[in-house]
């Protein structure tokens, strides 16, 4: 059996409560690191850890918190982002859900690493109960002494708040969050300057995912060379991957980094294999941003090496026959899926979210989605796949924020896979896939 | 002086203070400066958004000798010490920028014959040298209904390319902010809460900042092409603001008022209501004298020529084989 490091304890009958959370071993890492170390020593272990933020970007956690500008007199923060909204990602929902205590957990020990007496968790608008379950496992906290003035008999200060987001996905880019949170227009900000130097208010500021800090304590807990140990190369530790679409048993899964593609996809722990013995057909692995990857190049690599799941495996062979671990959101199609109603759909979603600030991203997510309205309804054009591709090319790195980015992969990917499926549904629209499969879609829908 | 910093744009040199930006630097090298639609250095924070100054910096600094990995955008990139920027010279940056005035145009509704802004437009100037003949766009466009936002100014957001300039400056230059962004990515629109008038001593500037027709005088509404009106440079005292402005004459009638502007299209000095729109007699100025215009701008005399029909088209033997 695979190491649980977040999920340990989620069958626990009452563990949402704080005295069942404590007996079994929660908030041991706060009373172990507001004795036993110091906040350097702190930042150290995760480094030693080599946790990388579990939100996307996969971005070192220890480096990110070393570069938070400790020199400035302003007060510093740290802001937990739970505004998760990306397609086919909802690992954070359900972490929070059953066991909040872990994050409150967390965010005591990272807010003391980093020398932060004020702390925010930005959650999602639409995950009203999730925020009530955090503001009920915050007070509990509070009336245990773990949160509040002198924490523990320690000396140390923190106060932690939820923040309920107005929904929207652009709200869970870090500084459009913090606009957010500061009562502003959700507008992700020009960078630099970055967060660690001028984030909330103005001071310096880190944003971790859910996941990221649900981690650190037990990294405090087992030492950081523990984590280490897990996982294979840089990819250290375990990782939530929500698994959805068609297969026997979608969930959330807690795996140790490294785990093949394929055993994950059909071994019976996890995904169980293709529903209603299906063919697999391509799969999204890290929420719907990141390129999509057919059967044969998810599987293995172009080398023809076994695919991972893990940071270095999954990005092999760049864009060309690639992907990326991304937040571990893993949608999964089988053969009766539509690539090009699919892709519409991400499409759609991009362009309903884009801010609208700078202009690649506000026109070109609404052309991209139009154009493939037109394709998917047997209205397209041949030079309507290259267009495609053209505009998704001009948007991509020239945005404020990833947003376009994550517009523009998709599209890319989706035709460099699967161009034949584009073209069967400009020279004959009834071959759509999905077309037949009214029944199917509508179970889909109605699941979601 | 030692602390000043030596950056290289498209192979000319110069050196500037530290916290210059690309742009910025690229201004006082002349030349081929990038060109910008929501950048106003006149008012703080803008920059960043319309992404059409986007400039390839092929080297980081001295100490960092790697490129930059994306294109920037140079209104809000500071230079360093050896800075190498490629701007003209990189067919990158000339790629992505007409992709971004692409971008610009596809919801834009191209009625530059009925548009007053016409003549003196950032959009028609930037899309005339980067821009493509024929829009690859067939998807329905972005419409809006005109509102009068006050007496004097009328938002027509079919025309805005969200540039943000407007609230910035009605956010600066005016005691309460009555006007932001409502909604959101491409249906987002410029407007008041709930349709209130800008009623403010300053409010007329945000014409004058506007790249676009999105925000057009009601008072010069349809009263002139902008090239057939003659500029004339004139002050008067004013309690209010510094009284410089342009007037804009036909014959002897004055039928536009606007501040005076720098070779960027920046506003120099920013003027009041009063002497924008409620002092149209000649009698009211001193007039100083002609204004100068740029022999290159659209409003000087022979900017554009007929376009050359290439000989090899032959249009009407087209048309008669259909």
């Amino acid at each position: 059996m695979a190491t649980k490091i977040l999920l340990e304890h989620v069958g626990v009958e009452g563990i949402r409560a704080i005295d069942t959370y404590l007996a079994h071993g929660g908030y041991r890492s706060v009373g172990k690191a507001l004795k036993e170390m110091s906040s350097d020593q702190l930042v150290e272990e995760v480094k030693t850890a080599g946790l990388r933020g579990r939100g996307g970007a996969g971005f070192p956690t220890g480096m990110k918190w070393s570069f938070l500008d400790k020199k400035s007199e302003n007060p510093r923060y740290l802001v937990c982002n739970a505004d998760e909204s990306e397609p086919g990602t909802f690992k954070d929902r359900y972490l929070m859900e059953r066991i909040p205590h872990l994050l409150i957990e967390g965010m005591i020990t990272a807010s003391y690493a980093l020398g932060a007496n004020t702390s925010y968790i930005y959650v999602r608008g639409e995950m009203m109960p999730v925020i009530r379950l955090l503001e009920k496992a915050i007070a509990e906290a509070y009336a245990k002494g773990y949160l509040g003035k002198n924490i523990l008999g320690s000396g140390y200060n923190l106060d932690l708040y939820v923040q309920p987001g107005g929904g929207a996905y652009i709200c869970g880019e870090e500084t459009a969050l913090l606009e957010s949170l500061e009562g502003k227009r959700g507008n992700p900000r020009n960078k630099p300057p970055f967060p660690a130097v001028s984030g909330l208010y103005g001071c310096p500021t880190v944003i971790n995912n859910v996941e990221t800090i649900a981690s650190v304590p037990w990294i405090v807990n087992n030492g950081g060379a523990a984590y280490a140990s897990i996982g294979i190369g840089k990819s250290t530790g375990t990782k939530l991957i929500s698994a959805c679409g068609n297969i026997r048993q979608p969930g959330v899964y807690e795996i140790e980094l490294g785990l093949p593609v394929e055993e994950f996809l059909y071994s019976d722990v996890y995904c169980g294999g293709i529903a209603e013995g299906r063919e697999l057909k391509a799969v999204v692995p890290g929420g719907s941003s990141v390129p999509i990857l057919p059967k044969e190049l998810i599987l293995k690599t172009a080398a023809g090496e076994p695919r991972l799941m893990s940071y270095e495996s999954l990005a092999e062979g760049g864009f060309v026959s690639g992907s990326m671990l991304g937040s571990g959101g893993f949608i999964v199609f089988d053969d009766r899926a539509c690539i090009v109603r699919n892709l519409w759909n991400f499409t759609r979603f991009y362009h309903h979210e884009s801010c609208g600030q700078c202009s690649p991203c506000r026109e070109g997510t609404g052309w991209m989605a139009k154009v493939l309205h037109r394709i998917e309804h047997g209205h397209g054009k041949m030079s309507d796949i290259d267009l495609l591709v053209d505009v998704a090319k001009h948007i991509e790195g020239k945005t404020i924020c990833p947003l376009g980015d994550a517009a523009a992969w998709p599209v890319g990917s989706a035709i460099r896979h699967f161009r034949d499926e584009f073209e069967a549904h400009v020279k004959n629209p009834d071959s759509c896939l999905a077309k037949h499969l009214h029944g199917a879609y509508a179970h889909a829908a109605s699941i979601m | 002086m030692s602390d000043l910093l030596k950056v290289t744009i498209d192979g000319n040199s110069i050196e500037v203070p530290p916290g210059t930006t690309i742009m910025q630097a690229a201004r006082q090298l002349g030349g081929k400066y990038p060109p910008a639609m929501c950048y106003y250095e006149p008012l703080k924070n803008t920059g960043g958004k319309c992404r059409v100054c986007l400039v390839k910096v092929a080297q980081t600094s001295e100490a960092n000798p790697r490129p930059m990995p994306k294109l920037v955008a140079s209104c809000i990139t500071r230079v360093e010490q050896g800075m190498v920027v490629e701007n003209e010279t990189s067919k990158e940056v000339l790629d992505a920028r007409n992709g971004v005035v692409e971008f610009l145009l596809i919801n834009h509704p191209l009625d530059c014959p009925v548009c007053d802004q016409a003549g003196e437009c950032d959009l028609q100037n930037l899309s005339y040298e980067h821009g493509h003949e024929q829009t690859r766009y067939e998807e329905g466009r972005r419409e809006f209904e005109r509102i009068d936002i006050g007496p004097y100014v009328q938002l027509h957001m079919t025309r805005c390319i969200l540039c943000y300039r407007c609230v910035y400056a009605a956010d600066q230059l005016t005691g309460q902010r009555v006007h932001g962004v409502l909604n959101r990515g491409d249906v987002s629109e410029i407007g008041t809460y709930i349709q209130q008038s800008i009623e403010n001593e300053f409010s007329g500037n945000i014409i004058d900042v506007c790249p676009v027709g999105a925000l057009t005088d009601k008072t010069y509404r349809f009263k002139q092409r902008v090239w057939f009106s003659k500029p004339f440079d004139a002050h008067r005292n004013c309690d209010k603001c510094c009284g410089k402005v342009v007037l804009w004459m036909k014959g002897d009638t004055i039928i536009r008022v606007t501040a005076r502007k720098n070779e960027f299209g920046e506003v120099t000095d920013f003027i009041c209501n009063n002497c924008r729109f409620e002092h149209k007699q000649a009698a009211d100025w001193t007039i100083e004298g002609p204004r100068v215009i740029d022999p290159e701008s659209v409003i000087g005399a022979n900017k554009y020529e007929l376009p050359v029909v290439s000989p090899a088209v032959n249009v009407d033997a087209k048309f008669v084989s259909e």
